[in-house]
């Protein structure tokens, strides 16, 4: 660190002040000193400590919000302020953990109920990892430059230079390759003037400021799988994408988003679970120990960090829990790796910011958000993406969030704002959640705007399939007409419309039926590889373009409910099994009956 | 928390509003009670020496030289064996002519469950209601609240829940109950003999709306004691939350604040989150489940009470009257138990699952149907099927007036289907319908 910032820190840690005024977590404090805008400070209550954030400064007045709840607090009792903005703590060891919103790890906490001021460090500072070093002595380094790595549980966890750094360094030494802790000087550099400056496996960075260091942020152009298949086959997100799932409560984003963690092609997942059910994160502690990565094999929470801030847990830390999520996922793109970032459910944490702004008596935006709500969101979501860094390795962080709209009604401020700076848009419906036809994903309305891209188009041409964007295109355009002839049959009766049109209404039934529909709970059918989608794909297309022949109306329901029921079963199957076959060759069957 | 040595009397007040009074004090922590003439307050600001005090009961006839009296703590309630069959009022003083209770004082609302603490709920609760056993299964440590109508008898079916629940403890805490539901729970469970198993904390019709706000966090920490330090397996009765949420925009309303949707304060998500998220499995074997009654406005779950619920609890039982069997229904399509998955087809029949699905489906085709025929088209000869299916499955499952086994719930589903469909229209997995379908 620079000499001029650890003086600047020195004049801060002095500034100390007195609580003047109360009301509910926001809290008035008179300083004595300087004080910066989102400085963390802390109240001194009784043993305890308090931890909280500077949200406005008028005079010597400072306006916190205190991450815990405030009963008991007295005028007069003494807060320490601390010279730096909430900060995550980076370094080997944050894989695998469950933090709570502040990075505070909540497994090392004692006892069943949470106590105020128990701020549990988020990393161990004696446990020993096996370093590698990676740069050699004269190399010239900048913030992010890769000095060596550890194994931490089997991903390389590369040890940067911090990011706080600026300009160029060069290593002076470097550590043997061993075992060391954290806080070991594991590299020693020289700055521009010959300083010093040791290194360790630890640093810290501000979690509302965006980690920029890499070259550069082109539009994201790789598919990510899921293995969902309205995702994928119908609309695909990418690497370094963003997407978001509104819906009305009940209708699937979070069983949504748990099967993303479970099954996206990624290197590192992060939940953030904010202000979200605290049973809904224990099924996450209960699964993920049992459940196996299918790509690399490893057990899930392996890859993955969890962040809890669930809806009982202080408001205030709930907004800062989706900025430390996000600043982890930049601190592990910037080792070149794939993370997939979810959070549920963003609405909470606009409405933890609504809750403060109207506590502190601002000028109300639509529906009481604080009118630079749309800011926030998109400078959030500008945050995700694709990226080269300095090294020439790519890294990417994709993000997607749940919005809870309010009555269920998308036209709310946090949806609106979302969905301007969301690249794909996966809506879901209260109609298909009713009818149980999960995931509720309403694929007609619901878009990725990635498709459009030429750099994506190319990309799946050359690594999928020549035909997979245009399979797309035709399997939505089957869905809409089958919509329209829908109405028209019950507009105009069943008898009144040509037979065809129910012939026709029945194939988009197909397509809804075997791609959309999926069963998140079946053990087979959660999770579909790119390439049995590829076949399923083809299979259900192939008997959209076939012309069945028909008597009358009432033989279409019946024939293409086999046609759905045989085609589901291969679903469940095991691809290519023996069953599987058994099915198929059970459909070709009952396809012929009327070819 | 510290007590004062000494109670200090304050007697001049600055301000006096609806709700609230503000005075000059000192040394007075946030939260705190106090009374205001012998009235019960709680301190919601504090402006340097200046505290506003909220009173429960209302500023109706308090005078400006009126007696304040800081307690020197939050909110409290004494927890012992002792509040076993016990009735209080919101502010947990015996309401039943009985002694006070000898305990432990507790400040109400107290700290939040470690997430990484609690166990994943795996216990499924038996009601002998189908809409509730097959298609919306409560397992304990769950959150779940009737939606209904007020005209909706969902105080009658709560309290048969309860007692068939086979609970350690029922905690019931009423907000604005009328008198009449306030002396049938009182009823209900003295005919059962369950008195001793029960623990109730009632805010009644005639007593000042705002005490409500009391209420549900009086029952919570009464629950917690017993779930933690007894082990037991308790189930909160919260009826009617609706009201509950009424209280919070009478207060915030008093308070100047900026409404949001329905009048709703701003923080009803979290208001409501704070109660609903104490039920929980505690990995010592004790629970904490919560049944609550969300009454709705002309069945509008869109209203910000029952919205904001929905997104906190985990499922919703919707009561509604079906015409077609003249009786009331767990509605299939609008309700959810969102546990469900930790024990269908594990604790109960592989079958179950399927069975309950399949049921739900065959049951939309026939509401396709009637609107079909109320449309004045003809209907196919499935359709008229379905309808047949819809009535018998409605007046053998759904009631709500029936009391049977979960595995005769699944058999009297097969029935049903064998009855009226053939295999491919049942759709269910071969493997299944060949080992169980067969009847
Ligand atoms: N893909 C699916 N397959 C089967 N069931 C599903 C699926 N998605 C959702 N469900 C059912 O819907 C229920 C609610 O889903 P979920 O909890 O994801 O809703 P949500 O949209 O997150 O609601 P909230 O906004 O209240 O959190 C689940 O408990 C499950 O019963
Ligand atoms: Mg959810």
């Amino acid at each position: 660190m620079s000499v001029r910032k650890s003086k600047f820190n020195k004049i801060k840690m002095n500034t100390k002040g007195k609580v003047k005024g109360i009301i509910a977590n926001l809290v008035i404090v008179e300083a004595d000193g300087p004080v910066s805008q989102n400085e963390i400070c802390y109240i001194i209550m009784y043993d305890v400590k308090l931890m909280a954030e500077v949200i406005k400064i008028t005079g010597n007045n400072a306006y916190i919000q205190v991450f815990e709840s405030t009963r008991g607090l007295k005028v007069n009792t003494i807060v320490e302020f601390t010279g730096h903005m909430l900060e995550a703590t980076l370094g080997p060891g944050i894989l695998s953990k469950n933090f709570d919103g502040l990075q505070h790890d909540l497994d090392k906490m004692e006892g069943i109920f949470l106590k105020k001021g128990d701020y549990a460090p988020a990393l161990e500072d004696d446990k020993l990892w096996e370093f590698k070093p990676i740069s050699d002595i004269g190399d010239i380094v900048i913030p992010g430059s890769w000095l060596g790595e550890v194994k931490e549980n089997w991903m390389p966890h590369k040890i940067m230079v911090p990011f706080k750094f600026q300009g160029k360094y060069s290593v002076k030494s470097i550590a043997a390759a061993g075992k060391y802790s954290i806080n070991d000087t594991i590299a020693v550099l020289y700055d521009s003037n010959k300083n010093e400056i040791p290194i360790t496996m630890v640093q810290k960075w501000p979690v509302k400021i965006p980690i920029k260091a890499y070259k550069k942020k082109p539009r994201p152009f790789k598919l990510m799988e899921t293995g969902i298949r309205v995702i994928d086959s119908l609309n695909p997100i990418v690497e370094g994408g963003t997407g978001f799932i509104p819906g009305p409560f009940g209708t699937g984003k979070t069983v949504l988003q748990h099967a993303l963690s479970k099954q996206a092609e990624a290197d590192m997942i992060i939940i953030a679970a904010c202000g979200e059910r605290a049973n809904e994160v224990v099924e996450i502690f209960a699964e993920f120990p049992k459940l196996d990565d299918p790509r690399t094999g490893r057990k899930l929470t392996e890859r993955t960090t969890i962040i809890a801030n669930t809806s009982n847990m202080p408001v205030a830390a709930r907004e800062a829990s989706v900025y430390t999520a996000m600043t982890i996922a930049e601190y592990y793109r910037s080792m070149g790796l794939k993370i997939l970032l979810l959070a549920d459910s963003t609405s909470r944490w606009a409405q933890a910011l609504r809750e403060m702004s109207n506590r502190m008596e601002e000028l109300p935006g639509p529906d009481a958000f604080p009118m630079d709500l749309p800011a926030i969101i998109s400078n959030f979501y500008a945050r995700a993406g694709f990226v080269y860094l300095n090294n020439g390795k790519s890294g990417s962080v994709t993000f997607i969030g749940t919005v809870s709209p309010a009555g269920g009604n998308l036209k709310e401020p946090v949806t609106e704002s979302t969905k301007k700076v969301a690249r794909c848009f996966y809506a879901l419906s209260q109609e298909r959640a009713d009818s149980k036809r999960y995931p509720a994903i309403e694929a007609v309305d619901s878009y990725s705007k990635y498709i459009e891209y030429p750099e994506l188009q190319k990309y799946i041409k050359e690594n999928i399939s020549e035909k997979w964007v245009d399979n797309i295109m035709l399997a939505k355009n089957i869905l809409i007409r089958g919509k329209e002839t829908y109405e028209q049959i019950n507009i105009l009766g069943n008898d009144s419309v040509p037979v065809d049109y129910h012939q026709q209404f029945w194939k988009s039934e197909v397509v809804d039926f075997v791609i959309l529909q999926q069963d998140a709970f079946d053990t087979v059918d959660a999770s579909t590889p790119i390439e049995r989608q590829q076949y399923m794909m083809e299979k259900v297309l192939n008997i959209y373009r076939l012309n069945f022949k028909f008597e009358s109306f009432e033989e279409v329901n019946p024939y293409f409910k086999r046609i759905i029921n045989t085609c589901k079963q291969m679903n469940y199957s095991k691809y290519k099994s023996k069953k599987f076959k058994i099915f198929e060759t059970e459909l070709e069957e009952i396809i012929q009956e009327r070819t | 928390m510290q007590t004062s040595a000494f109670q200090k009397i304050y007697t001049k007040i600055n301000n006096i509003t609806k709700a609230t009074c503000s005075l000059h004090a000192d040394g007075v922590g946030y939260e705190e009670t106090a009374t205001v003439n012998g009235k019960l307050a709680q301190v919601v600001k504090i402006q340097g020496n200046l505290i506003t005090l909220q009173i429960f009961s209302g500023t109706e006839g308090i005078p400006t030289n009126a007696e304040v009296i800081f307690s020197g703590h939050a909110p409290i309630l004494s927890v012992s064996d002792e509040l076993s069959g016990r009735f209080f009022n919101a502010h947990g003083q015996p309401i039943d002519g009985g002694p006070e209770i000898d305990g432990k004082p507790v400040e109400i609302g107290g700290p939040s469950v470690n997430p990484v603490r609690r166990k994943q709920p795996s216990e499924l609760i038996a009601t002998g209601i189908a809409g509730i056993d097959l298609n919306n299964t409560l397992v304990t440590g769950q959150k779940i609240p009737f939606f209904a109508d007020p005209d909706q008898p969902y105080n009658q079916i709560m309290a048969m829940v309860a007692l068939r629940a086979k609970a350690d403890k029922i905690i019931l805490g009423g907000m604005g109950l009328t008198d009449d539901d306030y002396l049938f729970f009182k009823n209900v469970f003295e005919n059962a003999g369950a008195t001793d198993r029960i623990v109730s904390f009632v805010n009644t019709t005639e007593d000042p709306p705002v005490e409500r706000l009391l209420v549900p966090d009086m029952a919570l920490t009464a629950a917690e004691y017993f779930a933690t330090e007894k082990n037991q397996n308790v189930l909160v009765l919260l009826t009617d939350m609706t009201l509950y949420a009424d209280a919070l925009s009478i207060v915030s309303n008093r308070m100047d604040q900026i409404p949001s949707k329905d009048s709703m304060p701003g923080s009803l998500y979290s208001d409501l989150a704070r109660l609903y998220e104490k039920a929980v499995q505690f990995p010592t074997g004790g629970s904490v489940t919560i049944i609550a009654v969300t009454t709705l406005s002309g069945g509008d779950i869109t209203h910000a009470i029952p919205d904001n619920t929905g997104y906190i609890t985990e499922g919703q039982l919707f009561l509604r009257k079906d015409s077609d069997i003249g009786k009331v229904i767990i509605d299939p399509f609008r309700s959810l138990s969102r546990l469900k998955q930790l024990v269908i087809g594990k604790k109960t029949g592989e079958d179950h699952p399927q069975v309950m699905n399949t049921a739900v489906r065959l049951f939309a085709d026939a509401a396709n149907a009637k609107t079909k025929s109320e449309n004045g088209f003809d209907l196919t000869d499935y359709d008229q099927r379905t309808l047949k299916f819809a009535k018998e499955y409605s007046n053998q499952l759904l009631a709500v007036d029936i009391n049977i086994e979960i595995e005769e719930m699944i058999n009297t589903g097969w029935k049903l289907f064998n009855k009226y469909f053939t295999k491919s229209e049942i759709g269910i997995k071969d493997e299944i319908y060949e080992k169980y379908g067969n009847l």
